[in-house]
């Protein structure tokens, strides 16, 4: 069983934007809505600077589901979380529990006007007809049932941005660290997200209490 | 000797049952009030740049979708 994800390497971004251009091109998002965007961390510290491309990550137990008032989220076959937009209430709650800030509201007109949540869909449409013009205009493109993995992953030129089944995507990662050839520290904080400040080292973890000990 | 067997038998049963996984259907632990979707294997091939799989038959389709996934893999794509 397929379990869709996404994987951003940051080493490789380089903040291009492609792939948030893409899923704008790709999906016909309207003004104002992003689905897809690149975050800098430690922004403006020379040489700790990182950026990775940030969307929905499907959760497999996603809080955005488990808040809906309406439940018009449901998750596929291979776990990609979507939802039905003649369902939706356009409440906010989800965007209050995705630690990602996934769900986007389209605002029309003065006085803070919500429309109905739209997010990624990793390409996979919606609950219409299969390459519908219903499903186009709600949901966006339908990449998948062409057998095709999302725009914003196949696009990206540096291949920092991955998506597909989580096991493949794990292994190529997996197999890029190992080539790259930085040795045990390859897989630790400093790398995944830089030092922070110069010189700074990882977070150190409090040694754990004996056996038999409350805390 | 009997009473060992069943604990063993016990236990098996139990390491089986945790390393279980839990389903990934479209009505999950609160129902779903919407629409139905349809799944993207039961859809036709495009003529043109979208692989091959034969209509209704997933494991085809999963195959097509991992041969695209192994695309992103350079060390693949580009040197074997």
């Amino acid at each position: 069983m397929a379990r869709m994800k996404f994987l951003c390497d940051a080493e490789r971004c380089i903040e291009c934007n492609g792939c948030v251009t893409a899923c704008k091109n790709e999906n016909e998002v309207p003004w104002g809505v992003n689905r897809r965007r690149v975050v800098t961390i430690n922004d403006g510290v020379v040489g700790a600077e990182k950026s990775i491309s940030v969307a929905c990550m499907h959760c497999s137990d996603a809080p955005c589901m488990a808040v809906c008032p309406v439940d018009c989220f449901y998750k596929t076959d291979d776990g990609v979380v979507l939802h039905d937009k003649d369902l939706c209430i356009g409440c906010g709650y989800c965007f209050y529990a995705c630690p990602f800030g996934a769900p986007q509201f389209p605002q029309a007109g003065a006085f803070g006007l919500r429309g109905k949540m739209d997010k990624c869909t990793f390409c996979a449409g919606g609950p219409e007809a299969d390459r519908s013009e219903a499903e186009f205009k709600k949901y966006g493109r339908n990449r998948l049932s062409e057998g095709k993995l999302p725009a914003c992953a196949e696009m990206c030129s540096t291949k920092a941005l991955l998506g597909g089944d989580g096991d493949v995507i794990a292994d190529i990662y997996r197999e890029r660290v190992l080539r790259r050839g930085k040795g045990s520290e390859v897989w630790g904080w400093g790398t995944a997200y830089g030092p922070g400040k110069p010189g700074a080292q990882p977070p150190v973890q409090p040694p754990a209490p004996p056996a038999g000990t409350r805390s | 000797m009997r009473w060992l067997l069943v604990a063993i038998a016990a236990i098996a049963i139990a390491g089986l049952v945790g390393c279980g996984e839990r389903e990934q259907i479209a009505e999950g632990k609160r129902s779903y009030q919407g629409k139905h979707d349809s799944k993207p294997w039961d859809n036709e091939p495009l003529s043109y740049g979208s692989g091959k799989w034969t209509k209704g038959d997933r494991p085809s389709w999963e195959e097509q979708i991992k041969t695209r996934q192994l695309g992103q893999h350079e060390h693949k794509r580009i040197y074997q």
